[in-house]
């Protein structure tokens, strides 16, 4: 479903060029769950912006679903994002004074949805999220961080997009949190066969995935499935049944 | 072209929140808007109704008139050569020959000139005193309120008084009988004209009315005429009625026509210079609330930078989700509209206020026409686009992944 071929992203600032990226070759098949793993500097959230369509490479092309998205211009990427790719942050990005429901609404409203089916889609991406119903209506700063993540999981959702990428979604939480958060990437993963790719500098959080993708200085080092894996809450593929 | 998904109540709704989101910021902003649109409002409101008081006056004239005037007066463009009233070229004999033009109904010649006028109990005030003959009030269109009017050719020192000289005469006492003194020279009241109201440039209630040879003998000695009125017999004559006057009048003075030595104005032409001289003064005066207005665009491109900047996150987000360039452009855009349009139409409401309190308290009529309302409402929305484009497309131009990690 994902498919990079020597991906090379160059920064260029005056006239000192910082190579991100090089020569990246990646494959991610649908419903897999990917952890991008490595430290800050090693290129992963570049990786991450250009597997979100957020960013052009400098060289190599992006087949998002066969198609080479590597040289979209902005709104064509916006396009992509809006129908195919749901976004989770470290910092959960909801927007202040809008209600539960209606931050999970937004990208419907972009997507030019009509509003009484806004809702519905809604409801379903927030129960899906297991976020509880009577807090549906509160605002963003009467939730925990926890809550938040979820409400910002929902988000990500409701589109039914093709991609979850989530960008270090742990890493404002407490491990306790943190796990709830997890369990929930792994209840979407297993439950509704969603492609998620998580990114991440903590081994712990990246063995909740099912393969690792270590990157360093810009470079793939290592690529394996993750041997002893973290399974929260006992959730099994459908396949083992 | 990029077709926005998004629809405008959606749009809308955005804008709101973002402007409820911080009322005081919001609400001092929209008051810089209040201001300039007040501003622009009451002069044009003001403007509009001196055009109005002085087109109703004017017209209370009659639209079958023509003045000659001593002197060359082009309407529009001023006095070019002497002044009315300093130039000397109109005699009695120009009336006869006015008189036998086909057409004419009445003609009124006429001397001013201001006097102090002194009462018997010895109020005094200073008024303007007009030597005419009885045709002045077919001409004029006045009449007499109580007493009677002079004659033709009357040699007796008598006086017409308007009824606002009357008043500030002989307050509540009826003036007929009674003896003023014009520049120190005694006068028998014989009649007080009706009120009437101020008719553009002279206001016939606060004018004596002396006999014309009296004028000419007594209060000027000199025998020439201020200005000649001429009624026609219908409105439609006025153009030829023009030209024949001018033709009779070079010939009698024999002057060239390249060089003549007075002027026929039809009232239509007064108006049209009159309204042409206000119409310069609101725009001036407008432009200059204008400028307020601009003032407080600034305001508004300030405060959507600020607004921009903070909200950078969140519109990094929106492009996340699929928010297109156009549609965070236009939501900026609507909300800094919707700004200047409340500021319009508050500056509405507020300058109509200002109007009618001026026509109420300080008597100068004012008028507040939906093409000033239609004016403001145009204008308010521009600056909201003018002021906001720049910020908007700010806001629509971030990199969403820089975006996205501002702090």
């Amino acid at each position: 479903m994902i498919k990079l071929e020597n991906i090379t992203k160059i920064y260029k600032n005056s006239d000192i060029e910082t190579v991100a990226l090089k020569n990246i070759n990646l494959e991610i098949k649908e419903g897999e769950f990917v952890a991008i793993m490595g430290p800050s500097g090693s290129g992963k959230s570049t990786l991450m912006h250009i597997l979100g369509c957020l960013d052009r490479p400098t060289s190599g092309r992006y087949f998002l679903e066969g198609k080479d998205v590597s040289t979209l211009n902005d709104d064509e990427l916006a396009e992509i994002r809006k129908r195919k790719i749901g976004f989770v942050f470290q910092a959960y990005n909801l927007l202040p004074r809008i209600k539960v429901i209606e931050q999970v609404e937004l990208p419907l409203v972009y997507a030019g949805v009509k509003p009484e089916e806004r809702r519905e889609k809604a409801i379903q991406a927030l129960k899906a999220a297991a976020f509880p119903d009577n807090f549906w209506y509160h605002y963003p700063n009467q939730l925990s961080g926890g809550m938040q993540q979820r409400v910002a999981i929902a988000r990500a959702l409701v589109n039914d997009p093709i991609l979850i990428l989530a960008d270090e979604p742990t890493g404002n939480l407490d491990t306790k949190t943190g796990e709830i958060v997890l369990d929930t990437f792994q209840r979407l993963n297993f439950e509704f066969g969603k492609t998620i790719v998580l990114v991440t500098h903590e081994e712990y959080v990246a063995k909740h995935a099912e393969r690792i993708v270590l990157i360093r200085d810009g470079e793939i080092i290592d690529d394996f499935k993750v041997k002893e894996r973290i399974i929260i809450n006992g959730h099994f593929k459908n396949e083992f049944f | 072209m990029v077709i926005l998904k998004m629809n405008f109540s959606d749009l809308l709704k955005e804008a709101f929140r973002s402007i409820t989101a911080n009322k005081l910021r919001s609400g001092l902003t929209i008051l810089g808007i209040v201001i300039g649109i007040t501003a622009v409002i009451a002069m044009l409101s003001i403007g509009e109704g001196a055009k109005r008081q002085l087109v109703q006056s004017i017209e209370s004239l009659g639209s079958n008139m023509l003045t000659v005037f001593p002197g060359i007066i082009q309407p529009g463009r001023g006095i070019v050569s002497a002044g009315r009233g300093t130039a000397q070229s109109l005699k009695m004999k120009d009336v006869e020959v006015i008189k036998k033009i086909e057409g004419v109904k009445a003609v009124s010649p006429e001397i001013s000139r201001r006097f102090q006028i002194v009462s018997s109990s010895g109020k005094n005030t200073n008024s303007l005193v007009l030597g005419v003959t009885p045709d002045y009030l077919i001409v004029r269109n006045a009449k007499i309120q109580s007493g009677k009017f002079f004659k033709e050719n009357d040699l007796n020192r008598v006086a017409v008084l308007g009824p606002t000289v009357a008043e500030d005469l002989f307050g509540e006492e009826d003036p007929i009988g009674k003896t003023i003194k014009i520049n120190k020279v005694n006068f028998k009241v014989i009649g007080v004209l009706e009120p009437k109201g101020s008719a553009g440039f002279i206001n016939p209630d606060e004018v004596v009315l002396v006999p014309l040879l009296v004028m000419q003998k007594i209060l000027t000695g000199s025998e020439y005429l201020s200005q000649i009125a001429v009624q026609a017999e219908s409105s439609d004559l006025i153009e030829s009625l023009k030209e024949e006057i001018t033709q009779v009048l070079l010939k009698e003075h024999k002057v060239s026509p390249d060089n003549p030595d007075f002027s026929v104005i039809a009232s239509q032409e007064f108006l049209n210079a009159f309204n042409s001289l206000i119409n310069t003064m609101t725009i001036f005066l407008a432009s200059i609330a204008a400028i307020s207005l601009v003032v407080g665009g600034i305001g508004i491109m300030n405060m959507m930078l600020t607004s921009v900047t903070e909200r950078t996150k969140e519109i990094g987000l929106r492009k996340a989700i699929g928010a297109k360039k156009k549609e965070i452009l236009m939501q900026f855009l609507i909300e800094s509209v919707i700004l200047t349009l409340i500021g319009g139409i508050f500056g509405i409401i507020l300058g109509s206020l200002i109007s009618i309190a001026v026509s109420k308290f300080a008597n100068i009529t004012s008028q507040v026409s939906l093409y000033s309302i239609f004016l403001s409402l145009t204008f308010s929305s521009l600056v909201g686009i003018i002021f906001g484009y720049w910020p908007a497309k700010k806001a629509a131009e971030l990199d969403p992944i820089v975006a996205l990690r501002y702090e």
